[in-house]
């Protein structure tokens, strides 16, 4: 039962064939099994799944379901405020903080019968790429254990990489959603900015962060993401515009659209065998009927270097009201500066507190035209240079990451962790809507990614050229083996 | 754009006792930032109630707790309060402005940043009219600008010295507005002026209850001096804790003098911050430039611009209430009252719409209107009204027991002599305590005057047969004994007596002994 995607769950429940109850006992065992091998928990809610799979298996008993994705046995990542369940964000400081609130994205997924079986790990405060960095454990790659699996949200990737769940969500916000997914070997989709409530959702960078799917195939992305998808009133950045039928978008096929192929995320000295599965994928959408264009985006270069600047300032502003004095951790000081000091010494891993610093930095009187001023210029062309690059063409593929999972402890310098986000941020930067697709394996065995970019809202044609593509190749019946 | 009465406690460095008068060669150059709390019913940017007076933390929520995760959503009403108010100002409302987030680290606020507007605020450039010595004036208006209210920190002494401190976040996102003046007022009672009409044109739009003390209303001020005929201005010190007018200008009175003694000597103005100690009549240090914020302003990423619709803007417009100054103009002119009647009356909209309603119900009632009659309206509003009342406010206007009819239908009673007016007094006392109208008190209560001639006769010619003495000594030329006897037949009658009356009769029967 395990990888089978959740489409083919519900079938079986709506034949009667398996029960969401027996789908969620199921997962729940394996977790108690593997979870300690992979630790792509960090909390699992045992009761709350069981009672949820309880009243999704009497709708379907009484053939009212809520949807496609009643009785679906979901992990969410632990910066997804959940009402009554403890939300960590990875972090010490928020380790015991149970939110008296659900996200908008849970709220929605609870109304659409949707199991949740747990929160997952990840990079303290969604700051990482290997989901190393987590104040609790690490989380490793399904696929070989001494690896990571990505990050920040290498938690949910893993799980439904290993079978630990049907699906999952996490965040994107410089490719947080679609590098862990190219690790682990399964679907990521980070939607337009806008296009998904971030209400709830604990803010990493508030201009950049998006929640979005993990999923086995191309049709639970669609699925879940049409679940959570459309505008919140709690969220003033969330878009009214209408939700498509994804669903009836994905089999309308590439056959007539162009696809551009970024110069700039073709480099010499990438990792060639990443270089050559992407130009095979390339090759086999040309094959289904697709144009192939080159494309040029310059500014690509510069957009790690806006990225670092702006992501800190916001994080550095976010983060500010975990001072001990309303909720979180507290470590008793002389004084209230003491206490506070304390607390976020003790609270806020390396990674978070270099981030903060810089933020600040960035921010100061004095320093904010060079650094947050120029980056937000920066930002603007690389905005401007895809708008005119989707002028020529409808979609854009280029490699997900520049690397495979890497191992435990590989990259200590921070600044070549930062580097393997380099062709995920500018999708975060201009705000765009981007997938990762399996799309082979290098020799030693693990996956790679295609990296599939639209325009602004065009999720449904992004996940249409994932659904062709995935549909023509059989990288998918490919599972790691936890044992 | 500085936070609302950020307060550290030491001891007073200098400036303590000056007590000399006013210094004239230098010239005062003040100006005013002026906070006010909208009387929306919900806070700036979630759907909490902003009712005052509630247990702590009844009225909050995660937003407004700052929880993690939670977004902020701008109150669309608090918005149409600002630009009601940039208009009446005069003010250009910006067709597209931004909140931004302003950064310090207090446990009162509770995502350790204000959400406020910075680099492009609501509305730009407006004035405020007011009678300053030599005439009116327009003082200038820099920006008006919206943002959140932070929470509140009960403990025992100071923040520095008690053992514990409780937050409470009732008040933690009611919206504030903050509107910035020019540095165009010169001299304390000029910012007093400023700050009372500023104060009274709020009441009007309906947009804050002015309530000082309760800190609905909070004012610092900037302030420095230059030697009389210079036009660069000096080193300007900010003085916080301004929570009345009289405190406003107290404080203000103050730094002139402490200023211009610094100069006097020879020193350096210090450019800095400085608390209003009302209670020991000084302004101590709190912090100087060095020590200032850096809030590390940055474009509020949870917002969007906020796109301001002309066609909003304009129905605002249309919809604006006659303000203060043309109202009180009005007054004089068409009511024939004096101006201070006029100004007292003008204090707030409801207070004049008062007393025009009642001057309209009194107007129309009976035949034959008296000029007078404005006037005498604004009389009994003036010294009875408003010393009955809890105070001049909306509420206390609204809630009044004695309607404007009411109050016309007792001056109309006193008109045509059915009771004197200090009969009216005690029905005037009545109608508060029970809301009922003059005619059925004084009906109920009988107290009609007595201005049947015979039963008059009657009761004089008792009450003189019982005063001998009061009649030899009137006969002897103590014209004074009169009132005595004057006074027993009105005590005889229980007041009801019609005086003039009385007067008469008695004369006529006195001169007739």
């Amino acid at each position: 039962m395990m990888h089978r995607p959740i489409h083919e769950l519900t079938d079986a429940y709506r034949r009667g064939d398996l029960t969401p109850t027996a789908a969620a006992e199921s997962y729940l065992a394996r977790i108690a099994a593997l979870d300690q091998q992979v630790g792509a928990y960090l909390t699992v809610v045992r009761d709350d799944a069981l009672a949820a799979a309880g009243e999704s298996e009497r709708r379907w008993r009484a053939g009212t379901p809520l949807g496609p994705l009643d009785g679906a046995p979901l992990a969410l990542k632990d910066v997804l405020c959940t009402r009554g369940v403890r939300t960590t964000c990875g972090s010490k400081i928020l380790e015991k903080f149970v939110p008296p609130y659900d996200a908008t994205v849970v709220e929605r997924l609870r109304a659409a019968g949707a199991v949740v079986l747990g929160k997952t790990n990840l990079d303290e405060f969604a700051m990482g790429s290997s989901t190393e960095h987590s104040a609790f454990h690490p989380t490793r790659n399904p696929w070989d254990l001494t690896r990571v699996p990505g990050g920040s949200s290498g938690g949910s990737s893993a799980a439904v990489a290993g079978g630990l769940a049907a699906g999952a969500f996490g965040t994107d916000t410089g490719g947080s959603i679609r590098q862990p997914a190219a690790f682990c070997g399964v679907v990521g989709m980070k939607p337009t900015y806008g296009r998904v409530s971030r209400y709830g959702v604990i803010a990493l960078a508030s201009s950049l962060d998006q929640v979005g799917p993990f999923a086995q195939d191309v049709e639970d992305t669609a699925l879940l993401l049409a679940a959570i998808a459309g505008h919140d009133r709690r969220d003033s950045t969330s878009i009214a515009a209408p939700v498509p039928d994804y669903m009836a978008e994905l089999p309308k096929g590439v056959e007539g659209l162009t696809l551009g192929l970024p110069d700039e995320y073709f480099i010499d000295g990438m990792d060639p065998e990443i270089e050559r599965a992407v130009r095979e994928a390339i090759e086999v959408l040309r094959g289904l009927g697709a144009r192939i264009e080159r494309v040029s985006l310059p500014t690509t270069r510069h957009a790690l270097a806006a990225y670092y600047i702006i992501l800190p300032a916001e994080a550095s502003s976010n983060l500010a009201r975990y001072d001990g004095v309303k909720y979180g951790l507290r470590v008793a000081g002389r004084d209230l500066i003491d206490m506070e000091s304390r607390t976020r010494a003790a609270g806020f891993g390396a990674e978070v507190k270099r981030r903060i610093m810089l933020g600040t930095y960035a921010l100061s009187a004095g320093y904010y035209d060079a650094y947050y001023g120029k980056a937000q210029s920066v930002r603007t062309l690389v905005r401007r240079e895809f708008a005119a690059a989707f002028a020529k063409v409808d979609l854009i593929v280029a490699p997900t990451t520049p690397n495979v999972a890497f191992r435990h402890g590989e990259k200590e310098d921070p600044l070549s962790m930062y580097l393997n986000d380099v062709f995920t941020i500018p999708g975060n930067l201009s705000g765009i809507p981007g997938v990762s697709v399996p799309c082979g394996f290098s020799g030693a065995g693990l996956p790679i990614g295609l990296q599939i970019l639209g325009r602004p809202l065009d999720e449904a044609r992004v996940l249409r050229a994932a659904y062709a593509y995935e549909k023509t190749t059989a990288w998918r019946t490919r599972q790691p083996e936890l044992v | 754009m500085t936070e609302p009465g950020r307060i550290s406690r030491r001891p007073p460095s200098d400036g303590a006792g000056l007590t000399d008068p006013a210094p004239t060669n230098y010239e005062v150059v003040i100006g005013l930032e002026v906070h006010a709390q909208l009387s929306t019913k919900s806070k700036m940017f979630c759907g909490c109630t902003t009712k005052f007076g509630a247990p702590p933390n009844a009225q909050t929520c995660p937003v407004c707790q700052g929880m993690p995760g939670v977004l902020p959503v701008i109150n669309r009403r608090a918005v149409e309060f600002g630009i009601r108010t940039a208009l009446a100002f005069n003010c250009r409302v910006n067709p597209s402005c931004r909140f931004a987030r302003k950064h310090y680290y207090y446990p009162d606020m509770p995502k350790n940043y204000q959400i406020s507007q910075y680099e492009e605020p609501l509305a730009e450039d407006g004035f405020l009219e007011i009678e300053a010595e030599g005439g009116s004036r327009n003082i200038g208006i820099q920006r008006l600008h919206l943002e959140e209210d932070v929470g509140k920190l009960l403990h025992e002494g100071t923040l520095e010295t008690a053992q514990s401190s409780l937050v409470d976040f009732n008040r933690s996102g009611v919206p504030l507005m903050e509107t910035v003046s020019r540095p165009e007022l010169h001299s304390p009672e000029e910012a007093a002026t400023y700050l009372k009409a500023f104060r009274a044109v709020l009441i009007f739009l309906e947009v804050c209850d002015g309530n000082m003390e309760e800190g609905s209303l909070r004012c610092d001020a900037n302030i420095s001096l230059r030697p009389r005929g210079r036009t660069e201005l000096g080193t300007k010190v900010e003085i916080k804790n301004l929570n009345s007018f009289r405190n406003v200008q107290r404080a203000l009175e103050f730094e002139v003098r402490r200023q211009a003694q610094a100069l006097d000597a020879g020193e350096r103005i210090v450019q800095e911050t400085r608390l209003w100690e009302a209670d020991r009549g000084y302004t101590r240090s709190m912090r100087s430039k060095e020590f200032a914020h850096d809030y590390r302003y940055f474009p509020e990423p949870d917002l969007v611009p906020l796109r301001l619709d002309r066609a909003w803007v304009d129905e605002i417009r249309a919809a604006l209430p006659e303000l203060p100054r043309a109202r009180r103009q009005r007054f004089v002119s068409q009511y024939g009252v004096p101006a201070y009647d006029a100004e007292v009356l003008t204090q707030s909209r409801a207070l004049a719409d008062y007393y025009e309603a009642s001057v309209q119900a009194l107007g129309s009632a009976a035949a034959g209107n008296r000029a007078d009659r404005p006037k005498t309206v604004s009389n009994w509003i003036m010294s009875e009204l408003l010393a009955a009342l809890p105070g001049d406010d909306e509420l206390a206007i609204q809630r009044s027991p004695i309607t404007p009819r009411h109050l016309a239908g007792l001056l109309r009673l006193i008109e045509d002599g059915t009771i004197s007016g200090k009969i009216a007094k005690d029905v005037f006392q009545r109608m508060l305590a029970s809301g009922d109208d003059a005619a059925a008190i004084v009906g109920r209560e009988g107290l009609t005057q007595v201005a049947d001639e015979a039963a008059l006769s009657q009761i004089i010619v008792t009450v003189m047969a019982a005063n001998p003495r009061a009649i030899d000594d009137y006969k002897r030329g103590k014209k004074e004994a009169k009132g005595a006897l004057v006074g027993q037949v009105m005590k005889a009658t229980g007041g009801k007596a019609n005086p003039a009356l009385v007067n008469r009769l008695l004369e006529d029967k006195l001169s007739k002994t």
